[in-house]
């Protein structure tokens, strides 16, 4: 067990550093956050910084356009761009984060090469076509139909939730090529597809949030078009395609969010000194607990990354669920003790951290609930028998 | 970064665990609950203890120690807690080294755990030497039938939190782990309804969060040894104490009405859970030192 940086770790940490210092201040101002396309332009402008000073998928496989760097090197880049303030993956999230890293395990040459270099660059932005209307946990009794008109599928259904579909150029689509039936369980007739957002056939309708803002939409497809080359994995075969891009999903999305989470408790205990609520024991001891939280969940984090870095797999082991468990929770926590720092003031829209607030209750729904993420820690890591 | 365990590591832990099967097993452990009077202290235990380098473990070679360090302790103490192995074994491993016999596992040291209202010391009559000030100490009806305790009056707030805290925290870490592969070894085998208790999704989801509490207060613990540092010890033992305490009473209660026996060894793992976190920091001192340090 070893805690501290290698000297090659820590040089790429210092450059890194002096990197960040160097370009932040050059940013533009960040748009309104009800500004769709001026949040895709910024969130893509920083993207191509980081691509052109060699920051861009780090830990991508070589050959995909990545650098292959270590899982420690792209920890080190969450904490520090984190801590600097750098803008955070944004419109680019699934194309980084899921879309992107599942295409690099599991699609062709040709494929990595048509997909891969726009994401890492920031010219293309991906959304997630899993969620249906019927099929949120249940997301394999989905029914979104494809089927081959020569060499083309011919795609007709909804999807539900689908995060930055307003500004994306691509979705990863689940449908379903095979019908449901005695022979053929509900896992067995999904195909992963790259699906361009401009085909005709495709009908956007933003959904309003409880926090006000339009980011996710419901996505309506009438015979809409998708070359056949553009299925990862074989036809049938997306389920376990899916579970790839899961773990991506619920294995590295958070950690640069547990570097925030401890800034933002720094700024919690500062302010309540300022405004007197520090007198409160209860308040006082409940941040307590929650320094003791986050900082554990950081050491988690290094535990899992260290896991996967001596695996060697890339793809993040299983306890990316017993981490998102805890941290969703936490995070909600967090935002609870923050509205008591402020008082009054936590009813007020203007404040940050009102706003964190209402965001943060997605946290357990997102991504897998909580009640769907107990039963996967149940069933796959404790080995405790599904339900009938 | 290798925030993983080393071979020498794995093999240290898996060593004791075996150690332990073989001399302090659940027969072994339920002959050492008496149901009145104070339990005695196997002292050939503690001698083979010794032997096996478990006191000695951070005393330096040159001393006839095993020369490791405190990541290496707490993953010992982690499979002593494991086990519910009872004594004050804290005090003696602190002591191993200073006082003769110590590290051998002959003579049995322990310590009075400071509080505001009161210390506590476990194992007073068993002990052969005694660090802190004992006078006017009385015997308590311990909670745990394998921790005998006394009370010493006055407030002797002890120092911040140290290398006892964080041995203590890994007691407990292993004894989560323990409760949690108890539970749902039970809810494996014991039906109802026509199938085993864990295919129900409220005895599942108690199982998952027993497993998520072990597995963060294991980084913290793991952590804490690694730096050393007073403030991420402090942390780590609220997280064990929690980690112990509630997943002792949730595996008490997949286990049903066999949890509220005497037989099952449930409650020995929650009651010595509320004697470790009642010795060492308390989570409300925990709490405001990590407040104070934000
Ligand atoms: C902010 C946000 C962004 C999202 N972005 C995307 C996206 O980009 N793309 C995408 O595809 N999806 C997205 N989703 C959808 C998300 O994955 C689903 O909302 C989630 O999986 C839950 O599905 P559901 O909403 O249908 O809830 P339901 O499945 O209807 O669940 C309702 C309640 O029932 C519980 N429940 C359901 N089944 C079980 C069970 N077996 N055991 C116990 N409890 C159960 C759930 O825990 C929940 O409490 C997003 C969601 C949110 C909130």
């Amino acid at each position: 067990m070893d805690l501290t940086y290698t000297q090659e770790e820590e040089s790429f940490r210092a450059g890194l550093r002096e990197w960040l210092s160097r370009t932040l201040p050059q940013l533009p101002p960040r748009p309104d956050p009800l500004d769709w396309p001026g949040r895709r332009a910024y969130d893509m402008g920083w993207q191509r910084r980081l691509y052109d000073a060699g920051y861009a998928g780090l830990h991508w496989p070589v050959d995909a356009g990545g650098r292959g760097a270590t899982p420690t090197q792209h920890l080190i880049f969450l904490e520090e761009t984190e801590k600097a303030g750098a803008p955070y993956v944004g419109a680019n999230f699934v194309g980084l984060l899921h879309a992107g890293p599942t295409i690099a395990s599991e699609g062709t040459p040709e494929q990595r090469a048509r997909w891969l270099p726009p994401v890492l660059r920031g010219d293309e932005v991906w959304c997630q076509g899993f969620s249906e209307p019927d099929a949120g946990s249940d997301l394999a009794s989905l029914r979104t139909r494809a089927w081959r008109d020569g060499d083309d599928y011919v795609v007709s259904g909804s999807k539900i939730w689908t995060s930055h579909a307003e500004v994306a150029d691509w979705c990863e689509l689940l449908v379903r090529t095979t019908p449901v039936s005695e022979d053929v369980p509900k896992h067995r007739g999904i195909t992963w597809l790259a699906m361009p957002m401009d085909a005709p056939g495709i009908t956007v309708r933003p959904l309003r949030t409880l926090a006000g803002s339009t980011e996710f939409a419901e996505v309506f497809l009438d015979e809409v078009r998708v070359p056949a080359a553009n299925r990862v994995g074989a036809e049938n075969d997306g389920w376990r395609v899916t579970m790839v891009t899961l773990s991506y999903e619920r294995g590295t999305a958070f950690v640069g969010e547990v570097v925030a989470c401890r800034r933002v408790l720094g700024d919690l205990a500062r302010e309540a000194r300022k405004n007197g609520r520090w007198d409160d024991a209860v308040l006082r001891r409940r941040l307590g607990r929650l320094s003791a939280e986050f900082g554990a969940l950081w050491r988690l984090t290094q535990w899992n990354v260290s896991e996967s870095q001596r695996s060697g797999s890339g793809v993040p082991g299983i306890g990316g669920s017993v981490f998102k468990l805890r941290y969703s929770h936490a995070r909600q926590e967090l935002y609870e003790a923050a509205s008591e720092v402020l008082g009054p003031g936590a009813l007020d829209l203007g404040h940050e951290w009102t706003l964190d607030r209402l965001s943060s209750l997605s946290y357990t729904i997102a991504a897998g609930t909580s009640q769907i993420q107990q039963n996967i820690v149940a069933e796959r890591i404790l080995g405790l028998p599904k339900g009938r | 970064m290798d925030f993983q365990l080393t071979e020498d590591q794995r093999a240290l832990k898996a060593g004791l665990r075996e150690l332990l099967e073989g001399r302090f097993d659940g027969a072994a452990l339920r002959d050492a609950v008496v149901d009145s009077g104070a339990p005695s202290l196997d002292r050939a235990l503690w001698r083979e203890l010794g032997d096996a380098g478990f006191f000695s473990l951070r005393v330096p070679e040159e001393e006839g120690g095993v020369g490791l360090g405190l990541p290496e302790a707490v993953l010992v103490f982690e499979e002593a807690g494991r086990a519910l192995l009872p004594g004050p074994l804290v005090a003696t491993f602190l002591a191993a080294g200073d006082v003769t016999g110590a590290a051998q596992g002959a003579t049995v040291v322990t310590a009075v755990s400071g509080g505001l209202d009161g210390g506590l010391v476990p194992w007073l009559d068993e002990a052969d030497v005694v660090h802190g000030d004992v006078s006017g100490a009385v015997p308590l009806r311990s909670v745990d039938p394998l921790t005998p305790l006394h009370r010493v009056p006055g407030a002797c707030e002890g120092p911040a939190a140290g290398e006892a805290d964080l041995l203590i925290a890994a007691e407990q870490l292993g004894s989560a782990g323990r409760t949690c592969e108890m539970a749902v070894r039970y809810a494996r085998e014991r039906t109802q309804f026509g199938q085993p208790i864990g295919a129900f999704q409220a005895v599942k989801h108690l199982c998952a969060q027993m497993l998520v509490r072990t597995e963060v207060a294991r980084a913290a613990v793991y952590a804490a040894s690694i730096t050393g540092d007073g403030t991420d010890i402090t942390a780590a033992k609220l997280l064990a104490d929690e980690a112990a305490v509630r997943g002792a009473r949730d595996c008490l209660q997949v286990h049903g009405g066999m949890g509220f026996t005497w037989e099952a060894d449930v409650h020995l793992h929650l009651k010595r859970a509320w004697v470790r976190a009642g010795l060492g920091q308390s989570a409300a001192r925990a709490e405001e030192e990590l407040a104070a340090a934000l």
